[in-house]
């Protein structure tokens, strides 16, 4: 009989419920003064003014290849350092003169490697970095990004090889840091462990290669269980005073395996701005029940989105694990681990495919990353643990 | 170089980078023989290739992107060719706002650009960027008669081109028929303005107090007059407005229609104040009128197919209309002797379309929002 009363009020409901939304709309500031935007290099710095420089003396003579590759070689740094892609772009236009030449200069393919390297195109980078070997068997840097690609690809007798090659050619310390990471992964952590410790000892170490080695020592450390060792070796991470966003990464992973979460938030709280330190952030959130997950997913959400829409999948790693822990959508989450295993292949990437298999119950999805395990003999207790669940669970 | 070797080992680790690489957002408008766009680009971007930080600070104010605009107009107008069917079309910017993306804040750039001619095959040749940020990319939102097609353009594919589906006259009057129910259902202001008009149409005042109206051909006349005093009076304004022969303020066409349901409600409550409902259904059937016709130049008129998209659109704001008044008078007759219908029915629901139209009075004539989005 109230019937008309009811539509009337649902009606009325709806609108109330409509009057809210919002969207997305450009306006016109009011504020002259408004900040819009943070620039991650100011007029002041030192930097800019040398890329100026360089820019200035590229334009007179765009085709000066020592200039153009002394600023594609600013750019990378400044990329790595900001976290900002849009460096490696202006690098690869800065290098366009010769970027599809049949046999590019060697200092160029060099470069180009690594923005290949970065964009996942680890075959296409590898295909340069030979090309540069082939002329120049002694070039270091080109044997080092080899060496960290094959073994992200866990080619690691070829890895291996490629390290070795750094034996005359550079530092020992940075033989040793690629060999010592190998060996970490592979088994024979115990003596990679002792070996990075006594590299660390050496004053010469310069700041970043300091923060290298005992990152590799930490994380070491830390698949072992050596809670302890892997905290020490963090702290002289940090201690060198450089930000290093890897870092930041690896050590709020660690942290999170500890349930220390309140830690992981005051790590990170101001870090919002790299998508993967905001994923460990939100991770953290979700466990401490902090208001702030909210917006935080929905930040991630849209950033994975918007990455998606241009086509790019270098996030694949951090989206995956973004589907397993925060959004709850364990099927997307397995189908994306699948997908980031078929390119990187690093005990994280693994870690991520057997968490993903085992919510599927799929032994058949886990299959590679086992094989892998017992293959490399690779040393992580996290991941043994995940195996153990395996045989444990009748699948 | 030694520096490098290190961070190149690093790099294959990174968690992520803190931004993505850079995009521009595009967007065009197909209508008719121009083109209505909006393209977002972000002053991380500019100040590469224009040079935005005056001050040199490394902070961006509104202040330094507006003594650049003119300069960031001519970058990007130099750095966009649309041409359909071989000719240049005319781009003029109208305006520059801002917006935020995931990355950071953008600057809007809202353009038109005049082709001439009906835009059968639409050229686009972009190459923002591309000479300084090799990974720049160009996402591109093609929308035609509500159809969304989309594209991306990078240094190895800067152009590209799009052919128009060209529609038949019946799928184009059938498209606005539809839009014309679409905004009559969802355009509550109309449907409570209706409704609050009809609740009464059941009863009838006998000595100061609301009395079952006997039998349905009263009902009847009572609803026929006020529907058809409202869709006389909006359609007149609807298409003196379409014709671009009277404009008025959209604030005051959408205060005054608010107005409208609240003086509605109020009439029902006091229906001394209203002789004839009748009246009361025109004079406010005028500035809803407007309303509609803001709806239908939203949808974008092409001069050609003007008329028809105009007798189309008010054709599916009738039929909207009539599905609504057939819902809800055999309802309302059949319990219009229950105790209930004078009191909680006309009583109630006229407090609450005052109430609803109350709010939406507030936040139009004043521009406030009073209910924030959860």
């Amino acid at each position: 009989m109230n019937r008309l009363f009811i539509v009337v009020g649902v009606i009325g409901w709806f609108v109330l419920s409509d009057v809210g939304a919002s969207y997305s709309e450009p306006y016109l500031p009011t504020d002259d003064a408004q900040v819009l935007e943070r620039l991650s290099l100011r007029a002041s710095d030192p930097i800019t003014r040398e890329l100026e420089t360089l820019r200035a003396d590229l334009r007179r003579d765009p085709r000066n290849l020592a200039t153009a590759v002394t600023l594609a070689a600013r750019y990378i740094e400044q990329g790595r350092s900001e976290g900002d892609p849009r460096f490696l772009g202006r690098a690869e236009a800065v290098l366009s003169p010769w970027w599809s030449e049949p046999t590019p200069p060697p200092a160029v393919l060099l470069l180009r490697a690594t923005i290949r390297q970065n964009a996942h195109e680890f075959d296409l980078a590898l295909t340069d970095l030979d090309k540069v070997l082939a002329v120049q068997p002694t070039n270091a840097q080109a044997w080092l990004t080899k060496a960290s690609i094959l073994q992200v690809q866990a080619r690691y007798d070829d890895a291996r090889r490629a390290c070795r090659r750094l034996a005359r050619l550079a530092a020992s310390h940075v033989l040793l840091g690629c060999l010592g990471d190998l060996a970490g992964v592979t088994g024979q952590s115990a003596k990679s462990r002792a070996v990075l410790q006594s590299v660390l000892a050496d004053p010469g170490l310069s700041g970043r290669e300091r923060i290298w080695i005992a990152t590799i020592l930490a994380e070491t450390a830390a698949r072992t269980g050596a809670v302890r060792d892997a905290e020490q070796a963090f702290v002289e991470a940090f201690k060198v005073g450089i930000k290093d966003q890897y870092l930041l990464g690896v050590y709020a992973d660690f942290l999170l395996d500890l349930r220390r979460y309140r830690d992981v938030v005051s790590l990170l709280r101001s870090e919002t701005r790299v998508d993967g330190l905001l994923l460990r952030l939100a991770i953290a959130e979700q466990a401490l029940n902090l208001p702030e997950l909210r917006n935080h997913t929905a930040e991630l959400a849209a950033r994975f989105a918007a990455a998606r829409e241009r086509g790019t999948t270098v996030h694949v790693r951090e989206e995956a694990r973004f589907a397993l822990a925060l959004s709850g959508d364990s099927k997307r989450a397995l189908s994306l681990a699948r997908e980031n295993w078929n390119v990187q292949r690093e005990p994280a990437d693994a870690r991520l495919l057997l968490e993903c298999a085992l919510i599927a119950r799929s032994r058949a999805a886990a299959r590679p990353a086992l094989d892998w395990m017992k293959h490399a003999r690779v040393e992580d207790i996290h991941l043994q643990r995940l195996a153990r669940q395996f045989q444990e669970v009748a699948l | 170089m030694r520096p490098l070797l290190v961070i190149a080992w690093l790099l294959v680790g990174l968690p992520a980078w803190a931004h993505k690489p850079s995009d521009s957002y595009l967007s065009l408008s197909i209508r008719n023989d121009h083109i209505e766009g909006r393209w977002d680009i972000a002053l991380r971007d500019l100040d590469n290739a224009v040079g935005l930080d005056g001050d040199g600070n490394g902070e961006l104010t509104w202040r330094e992107v507006r003594n650049k605009h003119d300069e960031i107009r001519a970058y990007a107008l130099s750095r966009l060719m649309l041409s359909a069917d071989l000719q240049a079309c005319a781009t003029q910017v109208l305006e520059q706002l801002v917006d935020h993306h995931t990355d950071g804040a953008y600057s809007v750039l809202r353009f038109r650009s005049d082709c001439g001619r009906t835009i059968q095959r639409l050229h686009v040749d972009y190459r923002l960027l591309f000479d300084i940020d090799a990974q720049h990319k160009g996402l591109l939102r093609l929308t035609q008669d509500g159809q969304t097609g989309t594209a991306i353009f990078s240094r190895e594919s800067p152009a590209q081109t799009f052919s128009m589906a060209t529609r038949s006259r019946w799928t184009e009057s059938a498209r606005f028929i539809h839009e014309g129910i679409r905004h009559i259902w969802l355009g509550f202001d109309h449907v409570l303005f209706l409704l609050a008009l009809l609740l009464p149409a059941v009863l009838v005042r006998v000595d100061g107090r609301w009395q079952a109206v006997a039998d349905f051909s009263a009902v009847w006349w009572s609803v026929v007059n006020t529907v058809t005093a409202f869709t006389v009076a909006h359609s007149l304004t609807l298409s003196l407005a379409a014709l671009d022969m009277v404009r008025l303020p959209s604030r005051f066409v959408e205060s005054t229609i608010a107005a409208s349901v609240v003086l509605a409600g109020i009439g029902n409550l006091y229906p001394m104040m209203i002789a004839r409902r009748w009246v009361i259904a025109f004079g406010f059937g005028l500035i809803h009128g407007f309303g509609f016709a803001a709806v239908l130049t939203d949808l974008g008129l092409t001069q050609d197919s003007l008329l028809l998209s105009l007798v189309g659109f008010n054709i599916g704001v009738e039929l909207g209309q009539i599905v609504i008044v057939a819902a809800f008078v055999p309802l309302a007759y059949l319990i219009r002797r229950s105790w209930s219908y004078p009191r909680l029915i006309l009583t109630g629901g006229s407090l609450a379309v005052i109430a609803v139209a109350l709010i939406w009075f507030t936040e139009r004539a004043f521009d406030l929002q009073l209910f924030a989005s959860p």
